[in-house]
């Protein structure tokens, strides 16, 4: 009963989207504030219909309903409860369901947070959003219903992919469907500008608020991502180049540098045009995200359903949203007037080499990831492009960013002393450089990214600490009266510091061995000694594994004893390796034990893995800048208090 | 010499081979088993995806593992090791799309679209040199005037 209650709820919300779409986008054509008006209870309306839909779904996976087909496929009674709710959107209808469903959160929460946005402007955002959330929900009812009953429901399902039971599985999809879907409100805003044939200091600090917090979102969801494949594919990398991680990654890329034009919109109102043309982009990329991971166009190993008809229709979708938007930005751009006027050396100046850079870096990832499609398609050359390709042709473009980063960052608006700034950063500079060389003379026949990555790392770090000090006017004291927006970026270029040392030290001194060990053997790895003390055979709630404990120490102590797995799922018959990690501040110690040998003994990888976390800790770092600008106390009351008419707020900068 | 160029950046941005190779099917000699190793990175599993036979743990990569080993046991050398691959599995066995014929687009796109978009920035900026946006309308004028009056 309740499924169908869903299932109705579900197809209700498609002409309220229709209604949503179309009556505020004339109303605000034709001025008329009663048509205006709907925009707000229909986008209440839809994330009602659309969330009662969605718990009835969820309800039917934590009651194992094997009526409807979808449990039956992707559920197990024996499953854990985190893993029957997560299991709602571990599989494609169920994440287009969540996916729709925070599309029109972000729709309720512009209602909500809005209402100080002028009348027609917020109309057609909220316009452009319902057109979004039409377009999916059709999707969902025309290609993917996650409501349909099967006749003679089986005793038990068929249960969920090993790979995906695992508490990543119900942080990691949410936090990056908040991203990529975030980004959509980017996107109606770019065409509500383009609309109004305005874009102001006012737009731009509307917009940022929405930017940061689906960039936010979307550096959570890539980390956890990244994660959980270190710690779940038993052999700790953290980024394989996978296109799916790439859809990810190409509107994270986009949204850093939509995030930093939108400072130059706000402060000096202009790149105008420029910013428009990143908001519409970035929503593209989600897009394109979602037709990759969908379509069954490119292999990766995020293999969802790979279905040609849904990859059309999404493909239809994105040529659709794209194709308009971008006909009404080259229609209506040249409205967008510059103001601010600015040197060569001066802040603007930086951030155009920050969008510059991230822009063709995203489109670098971009090419590789689509060339084997073209590749085949047009020049009949099938191959596959991997991690080597990107290592290679991304990683410099970042390291630009990462050089010019700390200068870029001190330049004042407008006109910049760039004798100045070299000054204050001497000694940040001098600090890494020789940090740098005093590595490369201890490292002899290692890769060269471990001082270069050092070197990057330390100069955005010390940069930022050094911009930080010198903002405060060198007194300690008043770092505590810094703005949020300050502190903010303090801490996520560190983190991005951070990220960047992290990689370096990772790739660059990871220690690995490889051995057939016999139980009770000891041996060397590094500045560690292991020992494999048992295997044992255990049991999980719905797994067998053979479990391994090791015995790390260093120098004759203890550091951790380690309960490494094989499991095997008789359900899906498919085995998972569970890594046997210490963490670590400087080091991850990952074991791996292997298969039992003919000879006796078990195959044992051991991985020392230095400054692994700082991965993810600067990426938490990031995020957590992220947030601190986002609770800016000027851009709340701004946000408030800011009607529709237009004001110059260059005086601001 | 662009060839020279780019493998010296990727020699530049090397990362470490992550090994999934077993003990036993390792060779006795140190020497040779490192150019295994390196050969292992950039041959991929085409069982899997997006994985080389270096780090998948699937048969058909343990059985290219000690393929790539008999053939340098053989004597061969690692680019008649790659071609034996290309020539049984297509140019897909390879991680890294080699740099000839069409793929030159592949790997100068980056570079070009850089320097596109710098020259881009240049030309627009000395296009479109401030146009009075400098000065102040009449309007904005008046109202200084005015608050420098106050």
């Amino acid at each position: 009963m309740y499924i169908e209650l869903g299932h109705l709820s579900l197809i209700l919300a498609l002409p309220v989207a229709l209604v949503q779409m179309i009556l505020p986008m004339i109303g605000a054509q034709r001025n008329d504030a009663v048509l205006m008006r709907v925009a707000a209870p229909a986008a209440l309306m839809q994330f009602l219909l659309i969330t009662l839909s969605f718990l009835a779904l969820t309800w039917g996976f934590v009651t194992s309903d094997f009526s409807l087909q979808l449990v039956t496929i992707n559920s197990h009674s024996a499953k854990p409860m985190l893993y029957k709710i997560s299991g709602v959107w571990g599989n494609h209808e169920g994440s287009v369901l969540l996916w729709a469903l925070i599309l029109a959160l972000f729709g309720a929460a512009a209602v909500v947070f809005g209402k100080d946005l002028p009348d027609r402007l917020r109309a057609r955002v909220l316009s452009v959003q319902g057109a979004v959330g039409l377009a999916f929900l059709a999707f969902i009812i025309f290609t993917s219903n996650p409501f349909l009953r099967l006749e003679f429901p089986p005793l038990n399902g068929q249960g969920l992919n090993p790979l995906l039971q695992d508490p990543g599985l119900a942080f990691h999809p949410p936090f990056l469907y908040l991203g990529y879907v975030g980004l959509s409100m980017a996107f109606s805003f770019a065409v509500a500008a383009l609309l109004e044939g305005r874009v102001d200091a006012a737009w731009a600090r509307w917009v940022r608020p929405w930017t940061l917090a689906a960039w936010i979102f979307l550096t959570i969801g890539i980390a956890l991502g990244s994660w959980w494949a270190y710690y779940e594919l038993g052999w700790g990398g953290f980024w394989f180049w996978d296109p799916v991680e790439n859809a990810s990654f190409m509107p994270w890329l986009v949204a850093t540098a939509l995030l930093h034009s939108a400072i130059v919109v706000e402060k000096r109102e202009t790149l105008k045009s420029w910013t428009i043309l990143l908001a519409i982009l970035a929503f593209g990329f989600s897009l394109m995200g979602t037709f990759i991971v969908r379509s069954g166009v490119l292999t990766s190993v995020h293999a969802f359903a790979n279905d040609p008809e849904r990859g059309m229709f999404i493909l239809i979708i994105l040529a659709l949203f794209m194709g308009g938007a971008l006909t009404l930005f080259a229609a209506r751009a040249h409205v967008m007037e510059s103001k601010g006027v600015f040197a060569l050396v001066s802040r603007e100046s930086g951030l155009v080499l920050n969008n510059v850079l991230l822009v063709v870096s995203a489109f670098v990832v971009f090419v590789g990831t689509i060339w084997p499609v073209v590749s085949e398609l047009a020049f009949d050359r099938p191959l596959s492009v991997g991690a080597p390709f990107f290592n290679t042709a991304f990683t410099p473009f970042i390291l630009g960013l990462a050089l010019f980063l700390p200068i870029g960052a001190m330049f004042s608006w407008k006109r910049a002393k760039a004798g100045r700034v070299v000054k204050t950063l001497a000694l940040a500079g001098l600090v890494a450089v020789s940090a740098a060389i005093l590595l490369w003379a201890m490292q002899t026949d290692r890769s060269a990214l471990g001082p270069v990555g050092l070197f990057c790392g330390l100069w955005i770090f010390l940069g930022s600490v050094t911009e930080l000090w010198q903002r405060a006017g060198r007194k300690p004291a008043r770092l505590l009266r810094l703005s949020g927006a300050d502190w903010g970026k303090f801490i996520s270029h560190a983190g991005f510091g951070i990220v960047i040392f992290g990689i370096a030290g990772l790739v660059a001194w990871e220690e690995e061995d490889i051995r057939i060990a016999q139980i009770g053997e000891t041996f060397e790895v590094g500045a560690f000694s292991v020992t494999l003390e048992a295997v044992e055979e255990v049991q999980g709630p719905n797994y067998f594994a053979t479990q391994g404990r090791l015995r790390v120490e260093q120098d004759g102590e203890l550091i951790e004893v380690l309960h490494p797995e094989r499991r095997r799922y008789p359900v899906a018959g498919m085995p998972t390796t569970e890594a046997g990690i210490s963490n670590g501040l400087m080091r991850d110690i990952y074991l791996v034990v292997g298969d039992a040998q003919a000879g006796g003994g078990y195959t044992v990888r051991s991985h020392i893995k230095p400054f692994a976390n700082w991965i993810w800790g600067g990426a938490i770092f990031m995020a957590l800048g992220g947030f601190f600008s986002l609770f800016d106390r000027r851009l709340r009351v701004a946000a408030g208090k800011r009607s529709g008419a237009a004001k110059s707020t260059g005086a601001q900068a | 010499m662009i060839r020279r160029a780019f493998s010296i950046l990727m020699l530049l941005f090397l990362t470490l081979p992550a090994f999934a190779v077993e003990p036993e099917e390792m060779l006795a000699d140190p020497l040779l088993e490192t150019r295994a190793q390196s050969l292992d990175e950039v041959i991929r599993c085409v069982q899997c995806q997006s994985e080389n036979i270096a780090s998948s743990n699937a048969d058909w990569a343990k059985d290219a593992r000690l393929m790539v080993r008999q053939l340098l046991l053989d004597g061969r050398g690692d680019q008649e090791i790659m071609q034996f691959f290309v020539e049984r599995y297509g140019e897909r066995v390879l991680m890294t799309p080699q740099l000839n014929g069409s793929n030159v687009i592949l790997w100068v796109a980056g570079p070009l679209m850089l320097l596109l978009s710098l020259g881009g920035i240049f030309l627009y900026s000395r296009k479109s040199k401030p146009s009075g946006s400098a000065s102040l309308s009449a309007a904005e004028e008046a109202r200084l005037k005015e608050l420098l009056d106050e």
